[in-house]
């Protein structure tokens, strides 16, 4: 599905070039749950933000889904991100004067999906995170795990090919995280791709596969038996 | 760009963020409103600039006599200066290329009666010149003419009010009235647009009131209607040969400030169309000033409302909204709230100077203001225009935001 090979990224920071990835090789399969695990500084963000193509790599060969993915002009790059990627943020970046639903929705909208059929999909998927009865809630009327199970579901909703989650739980006690980590458990049971970036060794091992990373190499990569998160709910 | 949905996600926006839409809205509404309200009570001034100068012709020239406060040529100062007739003929011999008509204006407070009914009212002789200075309108009969003055008949025209007071709804015409001891006849009834008391006037012949005033040739005043062909650099060059004349015949010292008072209108009329240009021009300027200043005040609200919104359109951006959409939602909203809030000033502006009218016309010498259609329309265009393209170049700047940067403004 993901196919990275010998890929660079450095910052300038004033006179100083700051190398943040220096060569990562990576593949993820169909159907993986991989944890990307580091300290901060360590690069991890910067891969995911590569892989979302929301920043560009300085070398090095990205390929999604047999699609290589180089030379993207903005207007492009925001079509493959709503085609192919999903977002789930720390910091839930809801839309706050939208209800869930209509966030939800959002990602169909710039698919140009008419709007009776992208509220009847955004419900769907909203039903499938268990909030269908807060549809009509705006996002300071949910509580911060019902807010990013609002964000899973939008991140769902255009059914990409890879679910990217940056420090999903970050920003919930650890009862909530692992409510979280256990409907994301579920998305993955499903056979949904998902990439969850962490620095918390509970959440990674919740995950089927853990790639360290240290100081912009991958200095691990393994498979571990997952836990699952509804034991500890 | 335009289709339904595009403007559903705008509504839903404005309807959303209710404060941010309202205080755009105002700027651009107060912007034309005051434009519209400028324009339109300079226009108003003008209005009434114009009416006072309708009343009466332009080219006519008042001489007053005065008197003197120098010596000269024997003569003391302090000395009154009187018209006479022969100062007519003077006038109209000396300068016959330039008189169109002359008139002397002797005005006497007489009592007049008719039957029952008596009042006081300003008698005034005059000759048939007099009736074109004053644009004086006949309603029925005749005005004094040559005839009159020839022969000193006993002849008078009255006001449309003298009329009323005196004959209530009865017709005046051919009727005796006895004014001020002597008796006239009722030849001619008149109008003026010059107010009330411009139609509570009596005109006789100049000569029947000297005949009454043991035949005298004094005058009061002399008016000159001058040829309107002089313009005004003749009008004025005019008023100075003709000045200088009357100063060498009434033996004034050249200098004398105060020996004749000549009132030009056409110098007058010049003046006030000078100052009233002016006015407009400031108008003009002030008024062009509260455009650029609404401009500047969208361009400051759109500058706020994408800096407001940057984490908003990383978002957007991140769930995969293209640069084209993220400018024109923005765009698309600040042109829908522009061009509501615009036309909606405009609209406003435009009611309250119609309702005005003649309401400031007493106090503020403002009379029917109002603004051309086509320079209202155009302004609120020019604002609807600058405050779109002042909503692009940050909507624009909005577009290139990285979505990571963007998420990362907390």
């Amino acid at each position: 599905m993901i196919e990275i090979k010998n890929l660079h990224k450095s910052y300038k920071m004033g006179s100083n070039a700051l190398h943040v990835l220096k060569g990562i090789d990576f593949n993820v399969d169909d159907g993986e749950l991989v944890a990307i695990m580091g300290s901060s500084g360590s690069g991890k963000s910067t891969l995911l933000n590569i892989i979302g193509m929301l920043d560009v790599a300085d070398e090095g060969e990205y390929i999604l889904d047999g699609i290589p993915i180089k030379n993207l002009n903005e207007t492009k790059a925001a079509n493959y991100r709503n085609k192919f990627l999903g977002f789930i943020f720390q910091s839930f970046n809801l839309i706050n004067y939208k209800t869930a639903l209509e966030n939800v929705a959002l990602p169909l909208y710039y698919q140009r999906m008419p709007r009776k059929q992208r509220q009847e999909k955004a419900m769907k998927y909203l039903d499938q995170v268990g909030l269908k009865e807060w549809s009509h809630h705006l996002p300071s009327e949910l509580s911060g795990g019902q807010k990013q199970r609002v964000a899973i579901a939008r991140a769902m909703v255009a059914e990409p090919k890879v679910l990217l989650a940056d420090e999903l739980t970050g920003a919930l006690d650890s009862t909530t995280s692992y409510e979280v980590m256990d409907l994301i458990q579920k998305i993955n049971d499903l056979g949904n791709t998902i990439l969850v970036v962490t620095h918390e060794v509970d959440i990674a091992h919740m995950c089927k596969r853990i790639v360290y990373l240290k100081d912009g190499v991958i200095i691990k990569d393994e498979k571990v038996k997952q836990v699952k998160a509804l034991a500890h709910v | 760009m335009f289709n339904r949905d595009t403007w559903q996600e705008i509504f839903l926006t404005i309807r959303k963020n209710k404060l941010r839409t309202v205080l755009s809205g105002f700027t651009v509404s107060l912007g034309i409103l005051i434009f519209v309200g400028l324009v339109g009570m300079t226009n108003g001034l003008q209005n009434t600039f114009e009416y006072f100068f309708s009343q009466d012709a332009t080219n006519v020239i008042y001489l007053f006599p005065g008197r003197t406060s120098m010596p000269y040529k024997g003569y003391k100062s302090l000395r009154q200066i009187e018209f006479e007739n022969d100062d007519l003929e003077d006038i109209k011999k000396n300068f016959s290329m330039f008189v169109d008509y002359i008139s002397p204006r002797i005005f006497r407070s007489a009592l007049v009666k008719y039957k029952e009914e008596s009042n006081n009212y300003t008698t005034i002789g005059v000759d048939w010149g007099q009736q074109f200075a004053e644009k004086t309108i006949m309603m029925k009969g005749r005005y004094i003419n040559q005839e009159d003055v020839k022969n000193r008949t006993k002849n008078v025209a009255i006001g449309r009010l003298v009329e009323k007071d005196l004959f209530g709804t009865n017709n005046s015409m051919g009727q005796f009235i006895d004014v001020g001891g002597s008796v006239f006849k009722v030849i001619g009834v008149f109008q003026d647009d010059g107010g009330d008391n411009e139609e509570r006037q009596i005109y006789m012949p100049y000569t029947t009131r000297q005949l009454i005033e043991k035949n005298t040739d004094k005058i009061n005043q002399i008016v000159i209607g001058f040829k309107e062909e002089l313009g005004y650099t003749g009008a004025m060059a005019f008023e100075r040969s003709l000045e200088k004349y009357l100063k060498d015949k009434k033996y004034i010292n050249p200098e004398d400030q105060n020996g004749i008072f000549i009132r030009n209108v056409a110098d007058q009329l010049k003046q006030n169309q000078d100052f009233a240009g002016v006015l407009a021009i400031i108008a003009a300027l002030v008024a062009f000033g509260t455009i650029i200043a609404g401009i500047i005040g969208i361009s400051n609200i759109m500058v706020y409302v994408v800096k407001e919104r940057t984490k908003e359109i990383g978002i957007r951006k991140a769930i995969g909204a293209t640069p084209r959409a993220v400018i024109s939602t923005i765009l698309l909203e600040s042109i829908f709230i522009t061009t509501i809030s615009g036309f909606l000033g405009m609209i406003i502006g435009m009611a309250l100077l119609s309702t005005l009218g003649d309401k400031l016309m007493d106090d503020y010498f403002i009379l029917n203001p109002g603004i051309g259609t086509g320079l209202a329309i155009s302004a609120t265009l020019l604002l609807i225009l600058f405050g779109s393209l002042a909503g692009y170049i940050p909507a624009k700047r909005a577009a290139k935001i990285k979505p990571i940067v963007a998420l990362s403004d907390e």
